[in-house]
């Protein structure tokens, strides 16, 4: 059953969506492992060697686009509900994707 | 008409809520509207196939339904141009109970309009003078843009939150109150505020825009939405709601 | 007051996102200059340790990030999964007291 899927913003919805819940379930795993801080910096660092690995630092990489995606898809959001409505808003989608994939690389560029 | 005519396979959404579609082989014409198809197979094969319909001629949206999974004006679609690899596929509009066949109860539409106060409500006092709105009245202008509505149900067919959310009051009753936020001689201003806010009010709007783009009148429901939440957050921090 | 529930939700989830836009456009910033060269609990500590501004800025990120995602995850839960109700207002209000418990604890972690 072919729906309708012809706008771009139908596609910021839905990333802007799952790109949330990937962060809300990512959130108390991050605040877990900055926890172990607490059990002494050598089990910290236990932790934190796993970050060596690159499959680890393309995976967060993809969090901090994800995270990029989710702030710029929300400013956007904002935009569109608190400002007045106008035309250049809808430019704002290309700006949230460009801008979150520029983000993720620099980080994975400096990560290596 | 030429014996050797193309035809195509148009399959119909025959029953109620269960049923099927129905499978016809119909030549494709030149400059034939959906409308005039459905017309022409209601009268030549199968007289029991229910579907509506009243000016014909894109004014009055009786006529919207599915085709090819979009909401459209049936009388405004050429069959020519929606046909893919020989095939159409005419259901009824979504998120509206099935009557029969490709005809909806339209009634649950009608009352998100009324649950959305998309009504004018004049101003309690009676009316000295005429009130004067100037062409280039800002408010009205805003008016103006959404006001062409004319309740076909093709945007609230469209809408992705309409169908997850059953209180959600949709694209067209949203659009009217907006227009009426921007009339100066309605006097129902706060009401109205409250019956946008509630449950499946402007709030559960996700700007995924399908509204903007099936509507056959290029309104945009998004952009009054967008208006009312923002008229909505500050009468709540106002403390006005 | 069930009717105002739903637009209360919907205003304190954008105002946690207005607040979140700068936390995080600080975080980001942040994350992307200091990951060059690896991480290491020595390197992190060595920048939270006693710093009761870390401290204020991470408490005040943690409650916001807990509310703006308790609410986000409610919304999808209830257009996904069809979950509404009191069972579903429960089970997010104890993944928002669960967020900030973990977020705290590891900011006390980081800081003292």
């Amino acid at each position: 059953m072919n729906k309708n899927r012809d706008k771009k913003e139908y596609w910021a919805s839905f990333i802007q969506r799952w790109s949330g819940v990937v962060l809300a379930l990512f959130l108390p795993v991050h605040f877990w492992v900055l926890s172990l801080a607490l059990q002494g910096g050598d089990v910290l660092d236990g932790f934190l060697h796993w970050t060596d690995i690159p499959i680890v630092k393309f995976a967060e990489a993809g969090l901090v686009g994800l995270l990029a995606v989710h702030l710029l898809g929300g400013v956007r959001i904002l935009v569109i509900e608190f400002f007045r409505w106008a035309e250049w808003q809808s430019h704002l989608v290309v700006v949230a994707g460009g801008g979150a994939f520029a983000c993720g690389l620099l980080f994975l560029l400096r990560a290596f | 008409m030429s014996s050797q005519q193309e035809k195509i396979t148009v399959s119909i959404w025959r029953g109620k809520e269960e049923g099927d579609l129905e499978s016809f082989e119909v030549p494709l014409v030149d400059n034939q509207t959906i409308l005039d198809l459905l017309t022409s197979i209601q009268r030549d094969v199968d007289p029991s196939l229910s579907y509506r319909f009243a000016c014909r001629v894109g004014m009055c949206g009786s006529c919207a339904m599915r085709v090819n999974g979009k909401p459209r004006w049936t009388c405004r679609t050429l069959v020519s141009k929606v046909v893919s690899n020989g095939e159409l596929r005419l259901e009824p509009l979504a998120n509206l109970p099935v009557v029969k066949d490709l005809v909806v109860d339209m009634a649950p539409f009608f009352d998100k309009w009324q649950a959305g106060k998309g009504r004018f409500e004049a101003k309690d006092s009676a009316v000295m003078e005429f009130a004067p709105i100037k062409p280039d009245n800002k408010k009205r202008q805003l008016a103006d843009a959404a006001i062409e509505c004319i309740n076909c149900g093709v945007c609230y067919s469209a809408c992705d939150v309409v169908e997850s959310n059953p209180a959600f009051l949709g694209p067209a009753a949203l659009n009217r109150a907006w227009s009426l936020m921007n009339d100066e001689r309605d006097g129902s201003s706060i009401e109205r505020l409250k019956a946008v806010r509630g449950e499946g009010g402007c709030q559960s709007c996700h700007t995924n825009s399908q509204c903007v783009a099936r509507c056959p009148l290029q309104l945009n429901p998004t952009r009054s939405i967008a208006g009312l939440k923002k008229q909505v957050a500050i009468a709540m921090l106002k403390g006005e709601l | 007051m069930n009717n105002r529930l739903e637009i209360k939700l919907w205003l304190a989830h954008r105002l946690t996102g207005m607040a979140l836009g700068l936390f995080v456009v600080i975080h980001l910033i942040t994350m992307i200059i200091v990951i060059q060269g690896g991480l290491s609990a020595a390197e992190i500590m060595e920048r939270t340790s006693s710093n009761i501004l870390v401290a204020l800025f991470y408490g005040l990120f943690v409650v916001a990030a807990a509310m703006h995602g308790s609410i986000g995850l409610r919304t999808v839960a209830q257009e996904v999964l069809n979950w509404k109700g009191p069972s579903l207002d429960l089970v997010l209000f104890i993944f928002f007291a669960l967020l900030c418990v973990l977020g705290v604890i590891a900011i006390i972690g980081l800081v003292l």
